[in-house]
């Protein structure tokens, strides 16, 4: 029983991670009908550069709470750049283009991405400096410690902010209309290049804190990381019904449950056939099934084609 | 008001808006009539920069030929398009807030808010609703109270009576009479020419992407030619 509540933990912690990544893909899917392959490398820049402004803080002697947030306020900005300048540089001389384009160009530009960073960051792992506090906290006979709750409630904060922005507000509302019709969101004023812009810029903010928090939590960031947990996140945006930005939230914290009890219990399942390395599988796994049953995802309406 | 004068649509090769000349002053009504796939949308959409044209507009003096689209709902001309495109997802309130999107007077859109609410009642009792949900007669009705949100000055209207049953096409005529009387200038776009030219004061009658015919409206209709093409007699 405390290994189920501890991988639900394990899990909570990884979906909320995989939530924030997953609403950079699910918010550019529904304005522009694009998946940009790009976000899972926009979360690994953010990982490293904010370790390499802890590395430089730590010498400071702050405490580890506020060199960590001080990571964060640079990485965030920087990913904010980055995605603006993926978003003119790469997507928008192609907004007119056949679909398959951009998705291309989307590919590219992860590639493209990811060698930089190696060049930059080179090839090594990159160790996040054990400054947070590590005690665990005992719930129901499982472990949890103080960064994996913050995690967890700055997922949330930053969800239930992101939420009353896109229902709530002028900007949001006029997001969804630009989702929904571009050229008649156009007709009322809307500067659609502008609604397009911030939503880049906005997947990339939250791409950032998500990096930070990977780093934390598996003490390590490499360039190659954000591949992986790209399909990860764009699994989960599918899984909750891709352009449904409740959905990516609930597919994120989904997946990370699924994931986090199949590497708990695959041993058991398969007779220690299979480790819990194999965790990956499963987030594939439930992949093909959505494609398969529910290509429109738990929260995706049918959507046809646009004209 | 708007002076139109050699507009050109061109889909790639195909030549769908020849070169055409419209004037229409301040307060006045005009229909723009013809047949299916005469350009009567294509006119419309690129008055308001939907489409790339050639020649040029103005309005109210300004040349707005090459003015980016989403700012001429800021300077008083709005359109309501054709197939009505309510934002389905959005609810009845919010499809109106969006026709103010432009605007920053918050006690007048309140105001206009209000005056949209009376003039289309049945807006009001669904303003919680997705517009998605309604019906079409009621979409047009969310179409139109949401351009006059922005106050225009001049209103395009594409097909207003399009798909609507006999009973909403006079409610929705019904309507589109009343804000005329409040002094917003009309360009109507219908098929049906009847219906368009008893309410506006003259028309355009528009063939294979040309002006074939510009009169007032009592002449359009007892005019032979246009008797026998557009009001199947």
């Amino acid at each position: 029983m405390d290994i189920f509540i501890q991988q639900i933990i394990n899990g909570l912690v990884l979906g909320s991670i995989y939530a924030l990544v997953a609403l950079g893909y699910t918010m550019v899917y529904g304005i522009l009908g694009l998946i940009n392959f790009a976000h899972g490398e926009v979360v690994m820049i953010g990982a490293l550069t904010a370790l390499t402004a802890i590395g430089l803080l730590v010498p400071s002697g702050l405490p580890g709470p506020v060199v960590v947030l001080g990571g964060l306020l640079i990485a965030i900005p920087v990913c904010m750049a980055v995605g603006f300048s993926i978003e003119r540089i790469a997507y928008r001389p192609l907004r007119n283009a056949p679909r398959l384009a951009p998705l291309i160009t989307a590919i590219g530009v992860s590639i493209v991405l990811q060698q930089l960073a190696m060049m930059g960051w080179g090839r090594n792992y990159h160790t996040f400096p054990a400054i947070l506090p590590t005690t665990p906290h005992q719930v129901f006979g499982a472990a949890i410690t103080d960064l994996q709750i913050l995690i967890v409630v700055t997922a949330a904060v930053l969800m239930a902010a992101l939420l009353w922005l896109i229902t709530r507000t002028r900007l949001g509302r006029a997001m969804r209309a630009t989702s929904e019709n571009p050229a008649v969101a156009r007709l009322m004023g809307v500067d659609v290049d502008r609604v397009i812009a911030f939503t880049f810029v906005l997947g990339s903010a939250l791409a950032a804190v998500a990096g930070v928090m990977v780093a934390a939590n598996y003490s390590i960031a490499h360039y190659a990381m954000g591949f992986m947990l790209g399909l990860k996140a764009f699994t989960a945006a599918v899984l909750g019904g891709i352009g449904n930005v409740g959905g990516a939230m609930l597919g994120g914290l989904l997946l990370g449950i699924i994931e986090s009890l199949g590497a708990g219990y695959i041993g058991d399942l398969t007779g220690g056939f299979l480790g819990s390395h194999y965790q990956d599988v499963f987030a594939f796994f439930v992949l093909i099934l959505v494609l398969v049953f529910r290509p429109s995802g738990l929260m995706g309406e049918k959507v046809a084609e646009r004209a | 008001m708007l002076e139109v004068r050699g507009l050109t649509v061109h889909y790639g090769g195909i030549r769908a808006v020849k070169g055409i000349d419209l004037d229409i002053a301040a307060g006045e009504k005009v229909a723009l009539i013809g047949a299916n796939g005469a350009g009567k949308t294509s006119t419309l959409k690129a008055l308001a920069r939907m489409l790339p044209a050639g020649g040029e507009v103005r309005f109210d003096g300004g040349d707005i030929s090459h003015a980016p689209p989403h700012t001429l709902v800021g300077r008083g001309l709005a359109l309501v398009p054709e197939g009505r495109g309510v934002f389905a997802r959005l609810s009845v309130r919010e499809n109106l807030d969006m026709g103010a999107y432009a605007r920053d007077d918050r006690a007048a859109i309140a105001a206009d808010l209000d005056r949209v609410y009376t003039l289309l009642p049945r807006l009001k009792e669904r303003a919680g609703q997705t517009a998605g949900t309604l019906s079409g007669g009621e979409q047009q009705m969310v179409a139109i109270g949401r351009a006059l949100m922005s106050r225009p000055r001049l209103l395009l209207l594409d097909e207003p009576s399009m798909g609507l049953s006999p009973v909403m096409v006079d409610t929705v005529f019904g309507v589109i009479r009343d804000i005329a009387r409040d002094g917003v200038t009309l360009l109507l776009v219908e098929q049906n020419a009847r219906l368009a030219l008893s309410l506006c004061d003259r028309g355009y009658v528009m063939d294979s992407g040309r002006i074939t015919l510009a009169a007032n409206s009592a002449e359009l209709l007892d005019n032979p030619a246009v008797r026998a093409a557009y009001l199947g007699e």
